[in-house]
């Protein structure tokens, strides 16, 4: 048994850290956020860093790594908060030419009660859908919505969809939608994870500076246990993420479907909880639009929203007992 | 990152798991919890057994008699015993993974040539003499006195929380030899016979009723000053050194022991009814247990990243206080639960009805110390706060 990172797999997570605080500092994602769409040269720039064909084999044009390797990335693209459809087009660099070189933007369909939403509609050049007759591709401009005058997060802008959705073409079988679907899950785990990682660095370093009765805050134990909790809570999510990325890859005897389920039950929850935290740390600026604190927690409620919430995946971790 | 057992761990698997299965037919009933000597009997007979077929001091050196086994082994060995319901360390506990390691560590040839015998083999009980009433989570400001006269130190003071106090042979105790010193600096550690004329052993009540810990009160007790480990007040760092052993496998029963409570308590859960449903089909309830069931298998998980932290690096690092926080937090959600899921049953600390409910209201009370006992979860998250976050200290 083997937890610890290879040689390889630290390089490649220092490698997308160096890369993400150079092209997309949170200074650029505030830009992202004031334009209102996504920028595709960027999109672009993170394709031919390999982020959307990372798994896919050498030969379509990717790197043969595995969901091990991809977490780590995400994990990384979760800290940056880089905004747009990652897990999708990830998924969609097997069936949709150009998702896994970052020049087709493609958006994941997920039908819900009481609204079902697309997110970034108009920057889609095609929709997934994982239906349980397989995986289907769906033109999003046959999708009828009406906007969304104020998204909860600014950088995640929403269409509700408004109208009967064309069911799209087949492009894969059922067995590949439900193996895209747990990689869904985990992929969306490890960006929560690193939106709980970066709350905490935020808050920490904010409880360092800030000044209070004469001392920073940091040194008194309410907030220095607040800022504790927050390391916890993306400790042991990080632990559950990693699991069942390993057992995605088969390098572990658990189930594959539990693992996920944990995964997602323990990140969402680490990513919401954290991004609460990180607000209240930084006290009444928290709640401010200037400081990015919010907008950790506002991604980690959008994320929740995607592939089950935590509440979902801890009824499957019962009904699994 | 593999998870998968090497070649050499899944023969070290499979061998336990042969041995296992071929000896523990034979071992007889558990004594029941307030039988003292029968449980020590049946702890260090179990040890005995161990050492016989070389099993004895899992994660000790081989030059000391143990197997030498590394931090993943470790964690099989546990594991294994765990899944055939073998005995666990028992009183064994400070000794096999306390006082053991310390003596290695630091006792002189003498010393390890007497007394890491006696703990591999099962012969001796060991306990430990560290808190006191006043010197808990600040345990450095201890004031057990130990004063220099001739080729002796005698002793007064009082220890507190001292498990199997009352069965134990000897104490590895702390001792303050120089109370004008820094308070960390004026400690000796020292092995103190059980048998000595002055010590007092009363067992303390806990909230359950029974006497898991004692009390020890030294009156004019005389230990020779060869009985002294490491240098006269240098007995902080001889302590801490002991934590430098640690390798991630402290919790790895407990965990699963949880994992089992869990499993057991959802079954539990499937039988019994309320109102004419099963407390099973209350979507609240089970989903309440899947969450805690979710964090089980992740902090499973972390158990795993810090032994192969330790396996790689020698050192668990903070891991090892993250997991002790979310555990123990976890734990107490965990008896909450079962107390709300037994209702009525959750009143008695034995089984009622019929049903196997006495284990999970046990549970629901050791829960209550396990945000204590070990550091405290409020130590803790300070330790978190200033080691690995690097926030200041209060004062």
């Amino acid at each position: 048994m083997d937890f610890e990172l290879d040689a390889d797999q630290e390089s490649l997570q220092e490698g997308v850290r160096a890369f993400l605080d150079g092209r997309f500092p949170l200074d650029t994602v505030r830009e992202i956020e004031a334009a209102g769409h996504l920028d595709r040269d960027r999109w672009h720039e993170l394709g031919e860093t390999g982020v959307f064909s990372l798994t896919l084999p050498e030969a379509d044009g990717g790197l043969a790594l595995g969901i091990s390797e991809a977490v780590l990335v995400f994990e990384e693209l979760g800290r940056a908060l880089v905004p747009g459809p990652l897990v999708a087009s990830f998924l969609a660099a097997s069936w949709i030419d150009g998702a896994g070189g970052g020049d087709a933007i493609v958006g994941l369909y997920e039908p819900a009660e009481p609204v079902s939403v697309v997110e970034h509609q108009p920057d889609l050049d095609a929709l997934l859908v994982l239906a349980p007759d397989g995986v289907r591709r769906l033109d999003p401009a046959a999708v009828i919505t009406t906007p969304v005058r104020r998204p909860v997060d600014a950088l995640t802008p929403v269409w509700v969809v408004s109208g009967a959705v064309p069911q799209g073409d087949l492009v894969a079988g059922a067995e590949a939608a439900a193996r895209a679907r747990l990689v869904g899950i985990v992929l969306t785990s490890a960006l929560q994870l690193g939106l709980a990682l970066r709350a905490t660095e935020l808050a920490t370093a904010y409880a360092k500076d800030r000044e209070q009765f004469g001392r920073v805050i940091g040194s008194f134990q309410a907030v220095k246990h607040l800022c504790a909790d927050m390391l916890v809570r993306a400790e042991v999510a990080r632990a559950a993420v990693y699991a069942a990325a390993v057992a995605l890859d088969g390098r572990s005897d658990d189930d594959p479907a539990r693992a996920a389920a944990v995964a997602k039950t323990m990140a969402g929850d680490a990513a919401v909880a954290n991004g609460k935290s990180g607000i209240q740390v930084h006290g009444g600026v928290g709640f401010t639009w200037e400081v990015d604190a919010q907008r950790f927690w506002k991604r980690a409620c959008v994320l929740d929203t995607h592939f089950g919430n935590s509440d979902e995946h801890a009824d499957a971790v019962a009904a699994m007992l | 990152m593999d998870l998968r057992d090497t070649a050499d761990e899944q023969r070290f698997r499979a061998e336990l798991r042969t041995w296992l299965a071929d000896v523990l037919p034979g071992l007889g009933p558990e004594p029941d919890r307030e039988d003292w000597d029968g449980r020590r009997a049946w702890d260090t007979s179990w040890q005995r057994t161990l050492f016989d077929a070389g099993y004895a001091g899992i994660n000790w050196p081989r030059e000391f008699g143990g197997l030498g086994a590394t931090p993943s082994e470790h964690l099989i060995f546990i594991e294994e015993t765990e899944r055939a319901r073998a005995p666990y360390v028992g009183m064994n506990f400070v000794g096999l993974l306390h006082a053991g390691p310390t003596l290695i560590a630091e006792a002189s040839a003498e010393q390890k040539a007497y007394h890491l015998p006696g703990i591999l083999k099962g012969d001796h009980v060991w306990c430990q003499g560290f808190s006191e009433p006043n010197a808990g989570s600040d345990l450095a400001s201890l004031r057990t006195r130990a004063v220099r006269d001739g080729d002796d130190y005698v002793i007064n003071g009082q220890k507190i929380w001292t498990s199997y106090g009352h069965v134990a042979d000897y104490c590895e105790m702390l001792v303050r030899t120089d109370p004008e010193a820094p308070k960390h600096r004026g400690i000796s550690w020292l092995i103190v016979p059980m048998d000595t004329p002055g010590i007092d052993v009363r067992p303390l009540m806990t909230m359950e009723g029974t006497a898991e810990f004692c009390e020890v009160f030294f009156d004019d007790v005389r230990v020779p000053v060869v009985n002294r480990v490491g240098d006269e007040n240098d007995g902080w760092r001889v302590a801490m050194v002991t934590l430098s052993f640690e390798r991630g496998t402290a919790f790895v029963s407990d965990v699963l022991e949880s994992m089992e409570l869990v499993r057991d308590l959802a079954e539990l859960a499937k039988h019994i009814t309320s109102n004419g449903a099963t407390r099973w089909e209350d979507a609240g309830l089970r989903r309440e247990l899947g969450r805690i069931a979710a964090e089980f298998d992740a902090l499973w998980a972390l158990t795993k990243r810090n032994i192969s932290q330790a396996q790689r690096t020698g050192l668990v690092g903070v891991g090892g206080n993250v997991f002790k926080i979310a555990w123990s937090d976890l734990r107490q959600h965990l008896g909450d639960v079962a107390m709300r899921l037994l209702d009525r049953a959750s009143l008695s600390l034995d089984d009622v009805a019929e049903l196997p409910t006495g284990r999970h209201v046990h549970a629901r009370f050791y829960a209550l110390s396990m945000t204590i006992a070990a550091g405290t979860s409020q130590v803790n998250r300070n330790i978190v706060g200033e080691r690995v976050l690097g926030l200041p200290k209060e004062r």
